[in-house]
C-alpha cells in the first residue's frame, strides 16, 4: 500500500463504516458527487448511491436530522464544511444531541465531522479550533485525532460510539503527515498515549500541537532536556490518569493548546493537575496557547498566532529552570 | 410537487393578523376538508376533554406549591392539537411542543406519564431530569421537545429519513409549532430540508396570535404564514383552529397526503390561547375584543356543539365522560403524589450512554 495521508484516513474510514454497517450514512454540505470541499467523501456517493447525501447550507437542520436519524437506530456522520461553521448548528449539538440520553434514556449515536484549526491564509471563519466549546457540554465525546492511525482507528470508534461524538479533525494535518498502513487495533479512544517518553517534563497536548511539541522535545535535547509528550487523542472523557502518572514521573508540565486560553483545555488539564496533582509538581504548571485574538489571515501573522515548536521550547525552557 | 395557491392578504383591521373564523380567501378553512368520521371525532373529543382536565388539575396542583418549575396549558388550542394526534399511528414520528397536550394523549402519552413528569416522579419517563412538556419517549417515535423553537422539525425529518433508509414505507412524521416558532432560523433550515428531502412531514402552525406577550405584527411582516409553504415549495392548507371538525378534516387530508407520498406539509390554523403562556402569566396583553371575537371561542364548546347537533354523542355521555376523566386524574394524581421522588444519592450522575465501555466512561474524570 503507498502512503496513506491523514485525509485519505478519514475517506477510508467512512468508506469502511458504509461498508460493514448499513446503519451509516453521511450527510454534509457538497460531500455527494463533489466528494467534499477537503475530498473527504470523494467517490463514497459513487460507492454507496444514496447513502452520501449533499445537504442544504443549514448546519442546525443537518444536525436535528442526524439527531431524528440516530433515534430510530442510524448512525448518521455529519460533515461539517469548517468546524468554524458548526456554529450554526451549535444549538442543536449541545443542547439536543448532548442531553438526549441523560433526558430520556434513548441514546444519540451520532459523528459530527469538525475540520479543524489553522492553515496558512485561513482566516477568522475557517480557522477555529472548537474542542472546549463542545467539551464543556456533558454527553459529548469530543477527538481531536493526532495521527494518520488514530485518525482512522477514532472514526472508526466514533461510529461505533452509543454517544454522539464531535470529531475534530486536523486540516494542518490533512496532506502533510502519512503513514505506510492502517491499523486494524489501536489504544482505544478516552486513553491519552505517550508518544515520547522523557523524564525532564511532561507537554501534555493534541491535535496539530502534537507535532509541534514533539519538534520541541528535539529541540530540547540539545540543551539536556529529555521532554515526555502526552497526546490526549480525546479531549472528553480526559485521561487524567495518564497525565497525572507522567508528571509523577517528570515533576514539570507545560500544557499546550492551538485554540485560545480561556476556558480552554489547557486550563481544563492545568486545573486537574493543580487540583487532584499538586504534590507531584516541582514547578508551577504552564500553559501554553494561541493568542487572545481571532486567528489572523496572514501566514505571517498566523505563523506567530499559534503555538509553535519555536514557541513551545522557549515556554520549557522557562519551565526547567523555574 | 402541488404548489399552495397564492395567499391573498389577510385583514389587517384589529391588532393581530387573524383571518375571520371560517372563512378565508383561498378556499380553505371551514368545510375544506375531508369529511370526518363519527367515531374519530368522537375520540378527539373526549381526548379533549382528558387534555383539559388534566391541564386544571397540573394548574392545581402548580397553585399548591406541588409542582415546582413552569406549568404551560394548551387550553383554547386543544381541537388543533388533538386532531394532529388522532391522525398519527404506531410507527410515526411525533414531536408535539408547548400545547399539545391534547395531541400527544391522541398519539399515546397518557395521564400518568404527564403527572409523573410534571411531578417528577421517578417512575416517569424522564425520572426528575426533565420535566413539564419536556417529555417523550423517543425510540418509540414520541420526541421529547426542547425548548429552542424550530429545533424539532429537523428531528422529525432525521426519523424519516432513516424510514426511508431502512425502506419503510407509510409513515409520516409531524410536529407542531406556534406563529412565534416561525421566526427561527432552526423552523426554516426544517422546513427546507423536508422539502428538498421530500419527506413526509406534517408542520401544524397553531397562530395563537401572540408569541409569549408579543403581537404577530412584531413577529412577522407577512400578510399571511400560508404564503411561507409556497415560500418552500410545499403544500398549504388552513384550518380553523378552534373547530374541531375542521382541523379533523384539514389535518386529516394533509396528513393523507404526507402518507400518500406528496411531501411536506403545512397546516395554519387562527386561534387564541385561553390561558398566560404558563400558569404564572395572566396574559393581560390580550385584548378583551380579541378575547370576545370568534378567535376567543373555546374549542371544547364549539365541538360538543358539533356533536351534539350532528348527534354523535348524548348529553348524558359528555357528563359521564367528563365524570370518568375527573376521577381517573383525581386517582391518578394522588397516586402519582405518593410516588418516590428522584435519589440524589442514586442518581449515576452520568450523561453518556456508554457506561460500561472501560476506556470511555468518564472515571477519570
Amino acid at each position: 500500500m503507498s502512503s496513506i495521508t491523514y485525509l485519505e484516513a478519514i475517506r477510508l474510514a467512512q468508506q469502511r463504516a458504509l461498508a460493514e454497517d448499513p446503519r451509516v450514512f453521511i450527510y454534509g454540505q457538497d460531500i455527494g458527487q463533489f466528494g467534499g470541499a477537503f475530498k473527504a467523501t470523494k467517490n463514497l456517493a459513487k460507492e454507496f448511491p444514496g447513502r452520501v447525501l449533499d445537504s442544504p447550507i443549514s448546519e442546525d437542520a443537518m444536525v436535528g436530522l442526524a439527531i431524528g436519524a440516530a433515534v430510530e437506530g442510524m448512525r448518521p456522520i455529519v460533515e461539517m464544511q469548517f468546524a468554524d461553521f458548526s456554529t450554526c448548528g451549535f444549538n442543536q449539538i449541545v443542547n439536543q444531541a448532548a442531553t438526549l440520553h441523560y433526558r430520556t434514556g434513548t441514546p444519540c449515536p451520532l459523528v459530527v465531522r469538525l475540520p479543524s484549526g489553522g492553515t496558512p491564509g485561513g482566516g477568522p471563519f475557517h480557522s477555529q479550533s472548537m474542542e472546549a466549546i463542545y467539551a464543556h457540554y456533558p454527553g459529548l465525546v469530543v477527538m481531536t485525532p493526532a495521527t494518520v492511525e488514530d485518525a482512522y482507528t477514532m472514526l472508526l470508534e466514533a461510529v461505533a460510539a452509543d454517544d454522539p461524538v464531535i470529531f475534530c479533525e486536523h486540516k494542518f494535518l490533512y496532506y502533510h503527515l502519512k503513514a505506510e498502513k492502517l491499523p486494524e487495533s489501536a489504544l482505544p479512544f478516552g486513553k491519552a498515549r505517550i508518544t515520547r517518553p522523557g523524564r525532564d517534563a511532561t507537554v501534555v497536548t493534541y491535535g496539530a500541537m502534537v507535532h509541534e511539541a514533539l519538534a520541541a522535545a528535539e529541540e530540547l535535547l540539545h540543551d539536556g532536556y529529555d521532554t515526555e509528550v502526552v497526546d490526549l487523542r480525546t479531549v472528553r472523557p480526559i485521561d487524567t490518569d495518564t497525565i497525572l502518572a507522567s508528571v509523577a514521573r517528570t515533576g514539570r508540565l507545560l500544557v499546550v493548546g492551538e485554540s485560545w486560553p480561556w476556558g480552554g483545555v489547557a486550563a481544563e488539564v492545568t486545573a486537574r493537575v493543580a487540583t487532584e496533582g499538586f504534590g507531584l509538581l516541582d514547578a508551577p504548571p504552564q500553559r501554553l496557547n494561541a493568542k487572545e485574538t481571532p486567528v489572523p489571515y496572514h501566514p505571517a501573522l498566523w505563523g506567530t498566532h499559534r503555538p509553535t515548536a519555536s514557541t513551545i521550547a522557549n515556554s520549557l525552557r522557562q519551565l526547567l529552570e523555574l | 410537487m402541488t404548489k399552495s395557491s397564492p395567499a391573498a392578504p389577510a385583514s389587517k383591521a384589529g391588532m393581530a393578523k387573524a383571518l375571520p373564523v371560517g372563512k378565508n380567501e383561498d378556499g380553505a378553512g371551514k368545510g375544506s376538508g375531508r369529511p370526518v368520521a363519527r367515531e374519530i371525532t368522537r375520540r378527539a373529543y373526549r381526548t379533549m376533554i382528558e387534555a383539559r382536565l388534566l391541564e386544571e388539575k397540573l394548574a392545581a396542583l402548580y397553585r399548591s406549591g406541588k409542582i415546582v418549575g413552569g406549568v404551560f396549558l394548551g387550553r383554547g388550542q386543544e381541537a388543533l392539537s388533538v386532531a394532529l394526534g388522532v391522525h398519527l399511528r404506531k410507527g410515526d414520528v411525533y414531536a408535539p411542543l408547548i400545547r399539545d397536550q391534547a395531541g400527544r394523549l391522541a398519539f399515546g402519552d397518557t395521564i400518568l406519564d404527564t403527572l409523573r413528569t410534571y411531578l417528577g416522579s421517578s417512575l416517569g419517563p424522564m425520572r426528575g431530569r426533565d420535566g413539564n412538556i419536556h417529555r417523550g419517549r423517543p425510540s418509540e417515535g414520541y420526541h421529547a421537545m426542547i425548548s429552542h423553537l424550530g429545533a424539532m422539525v429537523s428531528t422529525v425529518c432525521g426519523g424519516l429519513l432513516a424510514k426511508r433508509f431502512r425502506g419503510e414505507s407509510g409513515a409520516v412524521g409531524a410536529t407542531c409549532i406556534g406563529e412565534g416558532g416561525t421566526s427561527t432560523g432552526s423552523f426554516h433550515e426544517g422546513m427546507n430540508m423536508a422539502a428538498v428531502e421530500k419527506l413526509p412531514l406534517v408542520v401544524v402552525v397553531a397562530n395563537n396570535q401572540f408569541s409569549y406577550s408579543t403581537p404577530n405584527d412584531r413577529q412577522f411582516a407577512c400578510a399571511d404564514l400560508m404564503a411561507r409553504a409556497e415560500g418552500y415549495g410545499i403544500r398549504g392548507r388552513r384550518a380553523v383552529g378552534n373547530d374541531l371538525l375542521d382541523c379533523l378534516g384539514v389535518i386529516g387530508d394533509a396528513v393523507a397526503a404526507a402518507r400518500a407520498g406528496d411531501g411536506p406539509q403545512l397546516v395554519v390554523a387562527d386561534l387564541l390561547r385561553l390561558v398566560g403562556h404558563g400558569e404564572h402569566d395572566d396574559a393581560s396583553y390580550i385584548p378583551d375584543a380579541l378575547k370576545n371575537s370568534p378567535l376567543g371561542r373555546d374549542c371544547l364548546e364549539i365541538a360538543v356543539e358539533s356533536l351534539l347537533d350532528k348527534g354523535w354523542i348524548t348529553g348524558k355521555e359528555v357528563s359521564d365522560w367528563h365524570d370518568a376523566v375527573g376521577r381517573e386524574v383525581e386517582e391518578t394524581a394522588s397516586k402519582v403524589l405518593r410516588e418516590p421522588a428522584p435519589d440524589p444519592s442514586e442518581e449515576d450522575w452520568n450523561a453518556f450512554a456508554m457506561l460500561g465501555r472501560g476506556a470511555s466512561g468518564e472515571d477519570a474524570e
